[in-house]
């Protein structure tokens, strides 16, 4: 049992440090608007040769180690919280490893490189108004004609939508036979013509997602990804890796929100003395670390199972129940209680605390216990696939 | 990075699970739990020719000289068969204080003994005033001659009526500072002026006692380490101690949602198993994080107290132990949930869990002084 990074961790972290402090200097403002500021942060990590890390050479990446991607996420984050550097997470998440795992090698010269540069933004197309926690039900239809698919339908709730330049899309080429054996996966250029996005004018008052409507929009046929209709498998398999880091990214995360928070609290007073003079907000802060530090073993484990080629344990799956689905939600709630009356003060108020960086946070948070699948299907998946126990009838019933 | 365990730790898990399950079933629990000593001589010999008493115990003074981890990783499994007797309070306790603290002399006489099995021996912490925060140590200890006169009240004292042995807190010079002036007094359980009482407590599976020093002699060569010194060993074996009891919780925690689990598998209302409703099918899935995030940090902050630094490592003790005793008490109060009106009865195991958890949850030490120290730590 060792928890520690090998000496050449560290020499490579060391590296990044120095790179990361000359590219992105103190004093530079990033360039205006939100495309403009990622595409420079990327291309300048893709021109000193840390974007890619896993990727092969030939698809400009470095061939190097997951652990180096650790590192490298670790060492960058306020970095990319400054340049917008995390807006691509489809495309850094998703995209390239399931282009790179199941794609064709026409597909990964093409997009691989082009997602590490930065010319490449991603979304995905999964959901659809009657495809949500359903997620096979999907009706959008793709009809093969020549060398094209005929795609016609709706997806939902499509991050990025309007600033992507692709999508990865889920559509139905069988109607018959079980709905998840009928789907197939494609990648659609965004621009291609018949493609609609409206946005979608979420809690926080930004348009992050949106509707995307398709009408007879034609994707060549070697755009596909995988065989027909095995499109749902892609995602299950190919993404344990990116699983086991995301949840190791969003504790780091979480990590740094905590130290803000306890920033924030120092300069609060509630009744004349600090808020920070009261038990039970300094224990409560307290526990939330503890939570952190096992949410964060918990990713290193989770990670270090993926890496010995291990199927996925149960620590794999309850990352994000941990995290995202528990955590999140209840430490931005904390930031709230420490601030008293004051929480209410959003971006833009006289006497917001920190602009209202906390309001922000607290009100993306209510996001994360529906996005990327309801906590109460994480807690099915958990309950039947982890600890074995049977299905619901109406779920056990539907084919 | 490497988080797997060795082939001989595998060894060690897999060798206690097999134990307990022969010599160590809830029919022994059950039995203990009612009886007044609250172990048997057999079990106890028989956890000593396994080696169980010395794991930690450096080779020297007769032990195996293995780390903590491979300790908690027994200390796990017997949360998990819910062990009764004085093994936390001997093995866990005492011998870790010897170790930290101890003389020459005091090894060589108790550590051999203890790790034959010889000897048991605990620590008096609490007083009825409070609990870990040494501004609560009110037993004082005056000097008399070359040697000391303790008086005072200690309570909450694991497994005390069976030990040969007691360490105790006591100060011995009162100042500014709590912390100072402490000092860790070695204690025979039969020295005059020294009465045992024990306490009827929920969890009767660790017996608990008051210790009442009136007018105690004791000698200096019964000092553990230095005068008015005694907090900073005594806070570092607290951590060691903490992480054990993390492998406890950890093991008692995983048993409990497996008892949870295999009911709604089984049991059925409306003609299915009551696991494939969602009100318990997600009570039983949100058990999980709880037995896995205890464990995750179980083995990190074991690692962490050979390997790290002591903020570091004091952090990750102290987190171990207040998450999996929160852990451990929402499981197996679900579990009860989960068995409805058998898990509310005596015959269903389902009650031992929550019992120790109850224990668990303040022994050492509550939550509030644990997070208080991580507050600190944080710096805040």
């Amino acid at each position: 049992m060792d928890f520690r990074y090998t000496p050449e961790d560290e020499v490579f972290r060391d590296k990044v440090k120095a790179f990361l402090k000359k590219t992105f200097p103190e004093n530079e403002a990033p360039p205006e608007g939100q495309i403009e500021a990622y595409r420079t942060y990327q291309r300048r990590l893709f021109d000193g040769g840390f974007a890619g890390i896993r990727f092969k050479k030939i698809y400009g990446g470095q061939e190097g180690t997951m652990m180096q991607e650790i590192i490298l996420s670790e060492e960058t984050a306020p970095y990319a919280e400054r340049w917008g550097g995390g807006m691509n997470t489809i495309g850094h998440g998703m995209a390239g490893h399931t282009i790179n795992v199941a794609g064709t090698e026409e597909q990964k010269e093409f997009f691989i490189p082009k997602l590490l540069d930065g010319s490449h933004i991603w979304c995905q197309g999964f959901s659809e108004p009657d495809a949500g926690s359903d997620a096979a039900s999907i009706i959008t239809s793709a009809v093969p004609d020549g060398d094209d698919y005929v795609v016609n339908g709706q997806k939902i709730w499509t991050s990025a939508g309007h600033l992507a330049d692709w999508c990865l899309l889920t559509v139905r080429t069988r109607q018959d036979g079980p709905k998840h054996k009928g789907i197939t996966f494609l990648l659609m250029d965004m621009k291609a013509p018949g493609v609609e996005v409206r946005p979608i004018a979420q809690i926080t008052g930004e348009g992050e997602f949106n509707e995307v409507f398709m009408k007879d929009v034609r994707i060549p046929q070697t755009m596909r990804v995988g065989k027909e209709n095995e499109g749902w498998y892609i995602t299950l398999t190919t993404l344990a890796f990116e699983r086991a880091m995301g949840d190791l990214n969003l504790a780091n995360s979480m990590m740094r929100f905590h130290r803000r928070m306890i920033d924030m609290a120092k300069t609060i007073k509630r009744s004349g003395k600090p808020v920070l003079a009261d038990n039970d907000i300094r224990q409560k802060i307290a526990e939330t670390y503890t939570k952190l530090l096992a949410l964060k073993i918990n990713g290193y484990r989770n990670l270090d199972n993926a890496l010995r080629g291990g199927t996925p344990g149960p620590q794999g799956s309850i990352g994000a129940l941990m995290g995202q689905k528990t955590l999140n939600p209840k430490m931005t709630e904390l930031a709230m209680e420490i601030q008293g009356p004051y929480h209410q003060l959003v971006e833009g108020s006289p006497g917001a605390i920190s602009d209202g960086r906390f309001q922000y946070a607290y009100l993306r948070a209510k996001g994360n216990t529906i996005e990327a699948g309801t906590t109460e299907i994480l807690r099915n998946i958990i309950g039947e696939r982890v600890l074995g126990l049977p299905k619901d009838a109406a779920r056990a019933a539907a084919k | 990075m490497d988080l797997r365990f060795s082939k001989d730790q595998e060894q060690i898990q897999k060798e206690a699970r097999l134990f307990l399950k022969k010599e160590c079933p809830m029919e022994y629990v059950r039995e203990m739990f009612e009886d007044e000593k609250g172990f048997t001589d057999k079990i106890w010999n028989k956890m000593a020719e396994l080696g169980w008493m010395g794991i930690h115990i450096p080779e020297e003074y007769g032990g195996i000289g293995l780390s903590l981890l491979d300790l908690c990783l027994v200390v796990e499994e017997m949360g998990r068969a819910l062990v009764p007797g004085p093994y936390f309070s001997t093995v866990v306790l005492a011998a870790e204080l010897l170790i930290e603290a101890g003389s020459q002399n005091q090894k060589q006489e108790h550590l051999t003994r203890i790790a034959a099995g010889e000897e048991r021996g605990t620590l008096a912490l609490m007083e009825p005033d409070g609990g870990a925060d040494p501004g609560f140590v009110q037993m004082s200890a005056k000097q008399d001659g070359d040697g000391y006169i303790l008086n005072g009240t200690k309570l909450f004292v694991p497994d005390a009526q069976t030990s040969d042995f007691i360490i105790c807190t006591a100060r011995t010079t009162a100042g500014n500072n709590p912390a100072q002036g402490i000092t860790l007094f070695l204690l025979d359980a039969k020295t005059a002026g020294l009465t045992i009482t024990p306490l009827k407590t929920m969890d009767g599976t660790r017996k608990q006692s008051e210790v009442l020093c009136k007018d105690v002699k004791v000698s200096p060569d019964s000092i553990v380490g230095e005068i008015n010194n005694g907090w900073a060993p005594l806070q570092r074996v607290l951590s060691r101690a903490s992480v054990c009891l993390c492998a406890e919780n950890t093991g008692a925690a995983q048993k409990s949602m497996e008892v949870a689990v295999d009911y709604a598998k089984e049991r059925h209302q409306f003609g299915v198993p009551i696991g494939a409703f969602q009100a318990i099918k997600h009570k039983c899935a949100d058990m999980l994080p709880g037995v896995e995030g205890s464990r995750g940090l179980l083995y990190y902050a074991a690692w962490a107290m050979e390997e790290e630094d002591s903020t570091t490592a004091s952090m990750a003790a102290a987190a171990a132990k207040t998450f999996s005793a929160n852990a451990l008490r929402d499981i197996s109060t679900d579990t009860i949930q989960v068995l409805g009106g058998v898990g509310f009865t005596w015959e269903y195991d389902a009650h031992f869990y929550m019992k120790r958890a109850k224990a668990n949850q303040v022994m050492l030490g509550d939550n509030a002084y644990y997070w208080e120290e991580i507050s600190k730590m944080l710096g805040y």
